[in-house]
């Protein structure tokens, strides 16, 4: 498969059928999803009505993990067999990673003053996730951070792989320390310990938020792969002249 | 004719440590801008000594932190910049032990004379006796970290644009939790409860940076001279 795209316009062609798809599948499942968490689900016996915060928080949550393991994998795809999409898919992640990031650790604070009674806690959830913000910042700076394009996507690379020890820290932070923030109900050995009439519309918003990931990532790649494609072009066309 | 590995090893280090001392300025200066940044948090908190004892593990280590920090970009850009890097990434010696050899001698000129001076910055803020100890026992622990963690930050950066504001935008976050759980040490021996565990996840982490951060450096020296 790494061969079969490293054709770059084998890839344009792809995506071009699979981005309205995907748009789709986002718009109808959180459309769908944001329908069941406001209306038809019902109010928690605890949290009451602040427990719909779950539904953009926690997929927001699992999305920030996903996209920096994306761009981690990649980016060892990247360095490994020097594949040139593997490094537009990590930099194409990065901007959509970070704001996934930004959702959690904004929503996650919303959530936190009605129930902790504080907008922030120093827990240790909390302080990896806005590790892992900082991170995505990083890598995007140093991406940016060379005159020479290639220099800065080898690097950055590089800084997100090492970033990846604290992807399971994050995972197992709840476990760990003894933190404020909850530990995992959904993602467990014995099954999510979460009644169905919840469950149902976090895994539409879950579905939701993975769909609008592709959306988002075939626009930004199909657009870095034109800028490339323009860039050329106008080398070619300087030396002509 | 290419040496022993040991003896390159030992080489490098003498290197570093001869390059240190001819630039003697550098280290008075990692230590005068530890003083400064514990001054300033003195000066900006206030003289209160109830405060000052609560926090002073915290502004120990922070003012350690950017010290450590601030001095990274002298560990590969000299080597960089003078081509002295491509020599040592041909020699003998695998790059990721030349690497070691340069974040010891590093230590050894900047965190070690932060260790030293330490005690005397805990007096200046009130930091009760039971601390101190501790305090020592946790920089011995988490200056090496520091250093092997800044290493990455210190080797990407190479050639790039605005690179001292971008190394601290790094490796800053890398460097949390170390200080977390230096404060917390101390912080327990302060209250007299076990500061074991803490020092425990300070030694592990130093053993975990000792083998993965000299590979990534190494990874991303040797991609910064191709």
């Amino acid at each position: 498969m790494f061969n079969y795209f490293a054709n770059p316009f084998r890839f344009l062609r792809l995506t071009s059928k699979l981005q309205p798809i995907t748009m789709l599948v986002a718009l109808a499942a959180i459309g769908l999803g944001l329908f069941y968490a406001l209306v038809e689900s019902p109010p928690d016996y605890q949290q009451s009505e602040t427990v719909r915060i779950m539904y953009v928080h926690v997929p927001a949550a699992w999305m920030a993990m996903f996209c920096y393991v994306t761009i981690a994998c990649s980016s060892a795809v990247a360095l490994i067999w020097r594949h040139m999409l593997a490094n537009i898919i990590a930099k194409s992640t990065a901007p959509i990673g970070a704001s996934f990031t930004f959702l959690a650790l904004a929503t996650g604070s919303l959530w936190g003053k009605p129930m902790w009674g504080a907008w922030w806690v120093w827990d240790a959830r909390l302080t990896s996730m806005l590790i892992l913000f900082f991170l995505y910042l990083g890598y995007i700076v140093l991406y940016n951070a060379f005159d020479d394009q290639s220099r800065g996507a080898r690097a950055a690379a590089i800084l997100s792989i090492v970033g990846v020890i604290n992807i399971p820290i994050i995972k197992f932070s709840v476990d760990w320390w003894n933190t404020l923030h909850q530990p995992a109900s959904v993602i467990k050995i014995n099954g999510p310990t979460v009644h169905p009439s919840m469950l149902t519309p976090l895994m539409l918003m879950a579905v939701g938020y993975m769909a609008l990931y592709f959306w988002l990532l075939f626009i930004r790649t199909r657009a870095e792969l034109n800028i490339n494609k323009v860039r050329k072009m106008l080398i070619q066309q300087t030396e002509t002249h | 004719m290419p040496g022993k590995p040991l003896q390159v090893f030992i080489s490098v280090i003498r290197r570093e440590l001869l390059l240190a001392i001819r630039h003697g300025a550098d280290s008075c200066m990692i230590v005068s801008f530890f003083l400064i940044v514990v001054i300033l948090f003195l000066l900006g908190v206030g003289p209160e000594p109830g405060i000052l004892s609560r926090i002073s593990a915290g502004i120990i280590w922070v003012s350690a932190l950017l010290s450590v920090m601030l001095s990274m970009d002298r560990l590969f850009q000299p080597d960089y910049e003078d081509g002295s890097l491509d020599l040592l990434i041909l020699s003998s010696l695998p790059l990721e032990l030349i690497v070691l050899a340069k974040i010891f001698s590093h230590w050894l000129t900047t965190g070690f004379p932060l260790i030293i001076i330490s005690p005397l910055l805990a007096l200046f803020l009130n930091m009760g006796t039971p601390g101190y100890s501790t305090l020592l026992i946790a920089l011995v622990l988490g200056t090496p970290t520091l250093s092997l963690v800044g290493a990455i930050g210190a080797a990407l950066i190479l050639g790039a644009r605005r690179s001292g504001v971008l190394l601290s935008v790094l490796i800053l976050p890398l460097f949390i939790p170390i200080m977390i759980f230096g404060v917390s040490a101390v912080d327990a021996a302060l209250t007299n409860v076990s500061s074991k565990p803490p020092l425990l996840m300070l030694g592990a982490l130093l053993l975990t940076a000792l083998v993965l951060c000299p590979w990534a450096s190494a990874a991303a020296l040797r991609q910064a001279a191709e």
